[in-house]
């Protein structure tokens, strides 16, 4: 296992699940700064819609011509905006990125099932990004028919600009995307399933090997309808099918041959995967939350086993309840019945697995460290952006509320700030692990207040915006008299953004800075009970020197060892007794 | 504690696979999920079609069930090969194992070859992906789809299956990478029997 290899075998092409992990998370915060600076520019173009940005015209002589937005441009930005964020950077950093690098270590394995699947995981990857991004520079621009992809928008290429090769290029990404992620969530779930170390049964697995492993579960399940829509929409655009494109269109005074088909079916595949992706993304970002919560409470979690099962059943129902995103699609009032009530069962658990992440803070000493400080925000944003989904799983309230600035408000909070705060907590917080420094907590601390600030009041006022009718993907609302007066708020909302934006450089800073000049770390400088605070900073090729023996479980805090308040996972029951 | 009870317990104790099956397996069979909900995904676009559908062609009237019936025979034979192949790996019985990967590939290319012939007959009564002499356009799109996805998969087998054969013949496999092809196989062969169902029958 200690085998030498040169400098491309040990950091480029490398099949060991760390150097992979760091590949993932660098590779998506690079995406996650493409991804930031599309949503500047949509804040500029909402925030000052008349203001002509004459150094952006000079940047993007096509977007921008005059300093202002093209209607086209804005739509490709929108999309772009998303498709990066959800599948580039959220599921590269949180899920391929922190799922390589944890949960091997955390299971105590040597690597992944299949290492060198990971890698080709990793360079799939990789390529599907560079596609991407390669969309916004070929005829017509980048993809323009929103991160959903709703025909017949992405279905007829003479629709809108981005429906021309750009749209192709989007469908092909997302191929390479769904490959990359298929394999990365074969090997976690075959590394849970069958690489645990000795003694650790699945109840004494840490909360992020569970969330990581349902959410591959859930995402193994999900992306192949979606592959099968992809298929069916390259058809449709290039050979003349009509999956998804009914009869009788006309599209610039041209009348469409195709017959037959339906976009609602692409909408109902699109969701089975949809529902169950943001999932993917939420569930590990709780699992992280919950693990570095225990560290600076020092007392166990709440309700591990509630939890867990939890995790299971909004894996479950997540499966179930795709149709409460096409409440207005003319759906029958019996099915969107169905679809809201499976709907509002999930806040049940969900709302268990919040309640338990509170009571773990419960008659505790916080330790506001910057980890915890992410955390909390992590259960702030959940707490209050679930609040939303009450209205909009309610097929009653979401037919006012669909398609407006409510739902925007809504996702952002959820798979966007739960996501973003865990990300930020998580690099934090093994940031000493990866790299054997810590990094700076002033600048930390800042860092945290300067995007969680920002990110709430954007999100919260856009649920307001929402009430008030503000529709989404809207390039001029300025346009509508009854939203003139949204004016004042938009602006606020674009300030925000600036703020949240350079506030990242606060952090880039700090990165890189604590890279090089941070204080060296120990092994276990959180006084963590996990197993990948058992090994040296950063860990060995092959993790492990003798293969760990697992003891207990994984929140065994406020009993007396050499090591302090808390007992690691292989501490034996001899030292200290074992809670479970 | 019963016996039993404390077994079940070890397996998921850590240290080893709860299901006796090494890491390849497991993954095989979580691959065999999300390709199964692959075609599950092209089978409910179908079902959706459907009921859609203006005029569905008669079936019996633009294929012939026997030729089709026939191919759905030899592709269940070769299952029952593969089957006896795995058998024969697991006793460690080298040649007959060979014997039978060969005879299941050669199950499989006649299947392939039959279908192409299916393809070529209806290409030249006029079938097309966007049009079709018999009924709605969406016929025509579903049948190149749903037999055209499988007829990849079956490719693929049997490229699995010739890799086997030479791997077992050069003595490199193991019985589990013959089971591992079976397992493969034997997917393969399940989805066309949906695909015959609900696309030739129903």
């Amino acid at each position: 296992m200690s085998e030498q290899h040169g400098f491309v075998r040990r950091y480029v092409f490398s099949t060991d699940h760390k150097t992979i992990g760091i590949q993932y998370i660098l590779t998506g915060l690079l995406m996650a700064l493409a991804g930031g600076l599309l949503a500047t520019l949509i804040r500029l173009q909402l925030g000052w819609p008349d203001h002509q940005w004459l150094f952006l015209s000079r940047l993007l002589p096509k977007g921008m011509p005059s300093g202002v937005m093209t209607p086209e441009f804005y739509l490709a930005v929108v999309t772009m905006h998303g498709t990066i964020m959800v599948f580039f950077f959220i599921s590269y950093v949180l899920v391929s990125g922190f799922g390589n690098y944890l949960v091997p270590l955390q299971v105590g394995a040597r690597d992944m099932a299949f290492p060198f699947l990971n890698m080709l995981s990793y360079w799939i990857a990789f390529l599907a990004a560079g596609v991407m991004l390669a969309s916004f520079f070929v005829e017509g621009g980048a993809a323009a028919a929103g991160w959903t992809a709703y025909p017949p928008l992405s279905a007829v290429s003479s629709a809108v600009p981005g429906s021309q090769m750009g749209q192709t290029i989007w469908i092909l990404s997302m191929a390479l995307f769904i490959a990359s992620f298929t394999m990365s969530g074969l090997n976690i779930v075959a590394t849970v399933f069958s690489v645990r170390a000795p003694g650790m049964w699945m109840m004494r697995l840490p909360l992020t090997v569970w969330s990581y492993f349902i959410a591959s579960i859930l995402g193994l399940l999900a992306f192949p309808p979606l592959t099968a829509a992809a298929v069916m929409l390259l058809l449709d655009r290039h050979f003349g099918t009509s999956f998804f494109l009914p009869s009788g269109m006309v599209i610039g005074n041209t009348h469409l041959t195709n017959t037959g088909g339906s976009p609602l079916l692409w909408q109902h595949l699109f969701w089975f995967l949809g529902h169950p992706e943001v999932y993917v993304l939420i569930l590990p970002a709780l699992g992280v939350a919950c693990d570095i919560i225990p560290a600076f409470t020092r007392k166990p979690v709440f309700g591990y086993r509630m939890s867990v099962w939890c995790l299971m059943a909004v894996g479950c129902l997540s499966m179930i309840v795709w149709g409460h995103h096409m409440f207005v699609s003319g759906m029958s009032p019996f099915t969107g019945e169905y679809f809201s009530l499976v709907t509002l069962t999930i806040t049940v658990p969900m709302t268990i697995f919040g309640v338990n992440m509170l009571a773990s803070l419960w008659g505790a000493k916080l330790q506001l460290r910057v980890p915890m400080m992410f955390s909390l925000g992590v259960l702030a944003l959940f707490g209050s952006g679930g609040f939303g989904g009450l209205f909009l799983g309610n097929a009653t309230a979401d037919m006012q509320l669909h398609d407006t600035y409510f739902v925007v408000g809504h996702f952002h909070m959820m798979i966007g700030g739960v996501t973003l705060l865990a990300t930020f907590g998580a690099i934090y917080f093994w940031f000493p692990k990866m790299f054997g420094r810590m990094m700076n907590e002033t600048l930390g601390k800042l860092h945290f207040w300067t995007t969680f600030l920002p990110f709430f009041t954007i999100f919260f006022m856009q649920h307001f915006l929402g009430l008030q009718g503000a529709p989404r993907r809207y390039y001029a609302f300025t346009a509508y008299d009854y939203l003139q007066k949204t004016r004042g708020q938009n602006l606020i909302i674009s300030i925000a953004a600036m703020i949240l934006v350079s506030s990242q450089c606060v952090f880039a800073i700090n990165f890189v800075w604590s890279l090089f000049k941070g204080r060296v770390a120990e092994a276990n400088p959180w006084g963590a009970t996990t197993l990948e605070w058992t090994v040296p900073s950063p860990p060995p090729h092959g993790n492990f020197g003798n293969m760990p023996v697992v003891e207990r479980w994984a929140y065994e805090y406020g009993v007396q060892t050499v090591d302090g308040d808390f007992a690691v996972q292989t501490v034996p029951s001899q030292i200290a007794p074992v809670s479970a | 504690m019963s016996h039993s009870a404390s077994s079940t317990f070890d397996r998921w104790s850590g240290g080893t696979c709860p299901f006796d099956a090494g890491w390849r397996k497991v993954m095989m069979w979580w691959f065999i999920v999300t390709d199964g909900l692959l075609f599950a995904g092209f089978l409910a676009a179908y079902g959706y079609a459907r009921l859609l559908a203006f005029h569905w062609p008669d079936q019996a009237e633009v294929f012939s069930l026997k030729y089709i019936a026939a191919m759905t025979f030899v592709l269940i034979s070769s299952s029952a090969t593969m089957a006896t192949a795995v058998d024969a790996a697991r006793k460690g019985a080298r040649s007959t194992a060979l014997r039978f990967i060969l005879l299941t590939a050669a199950g499989g290319a006649i299947f392939l070859g039959m279908q192409a012939y299916e393809w070529s007959h209806l290409i030249a009564e006029g079938a097309r992906l966007n049009a079709n002499p018999w009924g709605d356009a969406a016929f025509g799109a579903y049948f190149f789809l749903l037999t055209g996805f499988h007829g990849t998969h079956v490719l693929t087998g049997v490229i699995i299956l010739a890799t086997t054969a030479i791997r077992t013949a050069m003595g490199r496999t193991q019985a589990e990478g013959v089971e591992m092809a079976g397992l493969y196989w034997h997917f393969v062969d399940l989805v066309w029997v949906f695909i015959f169902t609900l696309f030739y029958l129903l």
